[in-house]
């Protein structure tokens, strides 16, 4: 024992060579494909869920083109209909929720101050299973076998009577994908901050981010099992011949929807609390003091979370459900502005009077601010029954869902790129730039969005690809077609702005904005280790609170991963514990569990043969080396 | 008669105007809610920084009001839904089915009335109130007529009802509102809200068998002898296909397939020689004709008052 090293008598240059002898990734390709460090993963996961907003954002444009005039000659209807398809597929599972996850599997680790996520190579795993579902469901659609019966699927619509062909089915299985890699990444996270958390750091001692990530990640694994079932028995009755969903044989139309939902509302509130999250953070930041009602901004967090699961009839008023059972869910997803609107109030008392520095992510708290806000309140007006019967499956539930999910997610996830760019990168994003784009995206989307209410409201349903001339929508459509242009070229000055400061932006050091949490109490971009040594938090705001030095934990192991374990809740040291080494196993894996999940489109023989493979993966990947991690 | 165009805030039924009723004093309070948020934020960026103040009572006040508003809401809707769901002693019924891209309309027999089937569209006496009893024929429709009530799905395996009260004369337009596949956005509907005497009139012209004008003999021959037989029904000749629309009364109707186009002989021409240009997709399949052929059908069907 008296052999293992430790950091205790070395500091600076030396200790730092120790530490990157066992924590970098191999050089070259081989380092690409077997590295377990969540900071390479959270990057590649932000840019491929970047990558397939680009690619809805292009759909989306198609879409507008085609509705700018009646009668439009762009697209048909079976092109169409893959294409808005295709467009909130890609939005929910390909980007929003897993653009979430990622800036978690990024920055959690680094707020709560530990080395590396939990369970780092499933997070590989997890964001190889979200590549090859994301690349199964755009070549497919690239070959003309898109899904076309919405991101919702509703059967009977997309059952083996009305959906022939393997266009539902490459939907169905592209949801087990995203549903393995989000799973495989709530648990990660749970895990990283109920046990990985910095000495010190007890629950309320936490950001508010990481908060709303564990919230986020509980409400994943419980809302993803109803998904994960609904879509099996899809298949099921599109490939062995069961009749979960067939009324004439017993089985249950609605039963679908009630699964649907059951994970699709949560599945909102997945991609709005991490950005609640961000808004939080980025406020705290620009305002130099900490948010208002910690206490009340958890509580806050935690209710939506579980407010989220008591609310998915809202999406079903009009099918016919007992009034009764109806009125009840009126009230419950009403009950849900409770919550939220104490974390505005919050975030108003913290902006009172405080003079917050005007850069790029507080424009975007701002806009954040006034789009969600009108979102909600159009979110009120389709949680009343009878409003809703008028508003449902119309423009006006297009265009609330835009302002709540662009509004509400998108925008502090842009201020969060912005803000937290210096860390990914090194550099600052342009700040002229950020602000040119800035005016676009916001002015752009309110132009695009705010007359689909109006649409609605003068009967224009959803999900049509086109509509007669003599009806008197041609004059909006036209607008906000034309309007989708600005959105379109602030969102292409926001990506132009993030590839050249990567490159050429201004260097950034440690803690460019004075901020307060745990990550940029280390170099930007960080070293694979994160920390040289572990921080010591002793309050919510460590870096404004210990100004100066941090104090840290000494006497970690240097022959080995090494990080420390400490308690759920007062987050005291427990125990060092290992952390894995590169491998290759968790890319293998996911080649092999994605040939089985692809093949079961075609033959339900796939599970059985195609599992071969996928357990020898699994037994590879555990089999003990005789490497220091193995050590219990 | 009132020539409104497809809209929730138009009115033209009872049910229509209780919701619109709710609708605008629910935009008015929670505009003015937003409007206060941003007013508040508007206030707290230009305020000079000074003393930290303690916020903790105006955030309480605030939340208490928004549980008040909440519960508010939750009340007036609860209020709003009782007079939607109703019954009158005696409502006219009639049943819809959607199918994939139309609506078939059916009216049962009523007193001395007969019953008789149509399609893709619905005629309504004025003042009295309606019971549409909604099916669906193969996947999800949903049916909304805006001007009159909320939508209301059509599931298979399930059978739902709506009531709505008619209470101005007009043509009212309907649109499928639940995906439907290819065609959805083509599956439109006409509702003709007329006097009392106006829809018995038309509901005893309905129910009889189609007329047999001797002009059209020979179209009916083609329409008989052709594949239209297979899938169509005409009251009073041989064809008695079930799978598309009812056609004995096609020339009374405002609109050919399922609202697409207004119902003209050269509408009726173009629909029959090339449906597939019209609404790609549908189940009517392009049936060769010859010119001569197209001519006599399309008497034949222009006929069918």
């Amino acid at each position: 024992m008296s052999a293992q090293p430790r950091d205790t008598g070395l500091d600076g240059a030396a200790l730092d060579a120790a530490l990157a002898s066992v924590w970098s990734a191999r050089p070259g390709l081989l380092g690409w494909f077997t590295t377990v460090d969540h900071k390479a993963i959270g990057r590649r996961y932000i840019a491929t869920a970047f990558l397939f907003l680009a690619l809805g954002g292009v759909l989306a444009l198609l879409m507008r083109w085609q509705l700018a005039q009646p009668e439009g000659r762009l697209l048909g209807p079976d092109r169409f209909n893959q294409i808005f398809t295709m467009h909130g597929a890609t939005m929910m599972f390909l980007f929003a929720v897993p653009v979430m996850e990622a800036v978690g599997v990024y920055l959690v680790p680094l707020m709560v101050g530990t080395r590396n996520i939990a369970f780092p190579r499933l997070n590989a795993f997890s964001y190889w299973v979200y590549l090859f579902g994301g690349a199964l469901l755009w070549i497919a659609f690239l070959l003309d076998m898109g899904p076309d019966v919405g991101w919702f699927a509703y059967v009977p619509l997309s059952g083996p009577q009305y959906a022939p062909g393997k266009r539902a089915d490459i939907w169905a299985q592209m949801i087990t994908f995203t549903e393995i890699a989000a799973l495989a990444v709530a648990v990660e996270i749970v895990v990283t901050v109920f046990k990985q958390r910095a000495p010190g750091m007890s629950l309320d001692r936490m950001p508010l981010f990481v908060w709303a990530m564990l919230v986020t990640s509980f409400v994943v694994i419980l809302a993803m099992p109803a998904v994960v079932l609904a879509s099996t028995a899809l298949i099921l009755d599109r490939l062995v011949g069961t009749q979960f969903f067939n009324p004439a044989a017993g089985g249950d139309v609605l039963l679908w929807q009630h699964l649907f939902w059951f994970f699709g509302h949560p599945e909102v509130y997945i991609i709005f609390i991490p950005a609640v999250g961000m808004v939080s953070t980025i406020l705290s930041t620009f305002c130099r003091r900490p948010i208002f009602g910690y206490t009340a901004m958890v509580l806050a967090l935690v209710s939506i979370g579980l407010l989220a699961f008591g609310l998915w009839v809202h999406h079903m008023f009009t099918t016919g459900l007992p009034r009764l059972g109806e009125s009840f869910f009126t009230a419950s997803s009403m009950a849900i502005a409770v919550p939220s609107g104490l974390q505005i109030f919050c975030w108003l008392a913290t902006l009172w009077g405080a003079r917050p520095r005007m850069a790029v992510p507080m424009l975007y708290v701002l806009a954040f601010l006034f789009t969600f806000v009108l979102g909600g309140m159009t979110g009120v007006m389709v949680a009343s029954v009878p409003l809703d019967t008028q508003l449902h499956d119309s423009y006006f539930v297009v265009a609330h869902f835009h302002y709540v999910l662009i509004g509400g997610a998108v925008f502090p996830l842009l201020g969060a790129i912005h803000y937290w760019f210096p860390k990914l990168s090194g550099r600052m994003m342009s700040e002229r730039l950020g602000r040119w784009a800035w005016g676009l995206v916001f002015g752009g989307f309110n132009l695009v969005f705010f007359p689909m209410h109006i649409l609605g409201l003068w009967g224009m349903p959803r999900r049509v690809y086109t509509y007669q001339p003599e009806l008197p929508w041609a004059g909006l459509n036209l607008f906000s077609s034309l309007s989708a242009a600005l959105l379109a070229l602030g969102f292409l000055l926001f990506f132009w702005n993030a590839w050249r400061s990567a490159r050429k932006g201004e260097m950034a050091g440690p803690d460019p904005w004075g901020a307060p949490t745990l990550e940029w109490a280390t170099a930007s971009p960080p070293p694979p280790w994160n920390f040289s040594r572990i921080p010591v938090v002793e309050s919510v705001s460590p870096l404004w609170d210990a100004p100066g030095e941090l104090k840290v934990a000494t006497g970690l192991r240097l022959d080995r991963r090494e990080l420390v374990l400490t308690s759920v809740m007062a987050a005291e040291p427990e125990a060092r514990d290992s952390s894995p080494q590169d491998s290759i196993w968790p890319f293998l894996a996911a080649i092999v569990t994605s040939v089985m999940l692809i093949w079961s489109i075609f033959s339900p023989w796939a599970v059985v043969w195609g599992s071969i493979p996928v357990v020898a993966a699994l037994i590879l990947w555990f089999w003990p080396r005789g490497t220091p991690e193995d050590e219990s | 008669m009132k020539e409104a165009a497809q809209s929730a805030l138009a009115p033209g039924g009872a049910e229509a105007a209780t919701l619109l009723a709710l609708f605008w004093p629910v935009v008015a309070l929670l505009g003015a809610i937003w409007l206060a948020v941003l007013l508040v934020a508007a206030l707290g960026l230009w305020r000079r920084p000074g003393q930290p103040r303690r916020p903790g009572w105006p955030v309480g006040v605030a939340t208490a009001g928004t549980v008040l508003v909440i519960i508010g809401l939750t009340f007036a809707s609860y209020l709003a839904t009782r007079p939607l769901s109703a019954a009158a002693e005696a409502p006219l019924v009639v049943q819809i089915q959607g199918r994939q891209w139309w609506w078939q309309v059916a009216y049962p027999a009523e007193g001395d009335a007969p019953g008789f089937t149509t399609a893709n569209e619905l005629r309504l006496p004025l003042g009295r109130q309606v019971r549409l009893e909604l099916a669906a024929g193969d996947v999800i429709h949903s049916f909304w007529v805006p001007n009159l009530a909320g939508k209301q799905d059509l599931i298979p395996g399930r059978d739902n009802a709506l009531l709505l009260t008619p209470r101005e004369a007009g043509i009212y337009r309907a649109q499928c509102a639940e995906f439907c596949g290819l065609q959805h956005a083509r599956m439109a509907l006409l509702v003709m809200v007329q006097p009392a005497e106006e829809f018995a009139r038309w509901r005893a012209a309905q129910a009889a068998p189609a007329a047999e004008p001797a002009l059209a003999a020979e179209g009916r021959r083609v329409f008989e002898a052709r594949q239209c037989s297979a899938c169509h029904t005409v009251r009073g000749s041989t064809a008695k296909g079930s799978t598309g629309p009812d056609l004995t009364h096609l020339a009374s109707r405002g609109s050919i397939g399922a609202g697409l186009l207004p119902m003209t002989r050269g509408a009726l021409a173009a629909w029959v020689a090339d449906p597939q240009t019209l609404k790609p997709g549908n189940n009517m399949p392009l049936v060769p004709l010859s010119s001569d052929e197209l001519q006599a059908l399309t008497d034949f069907m222009a006929l069918l008052q």
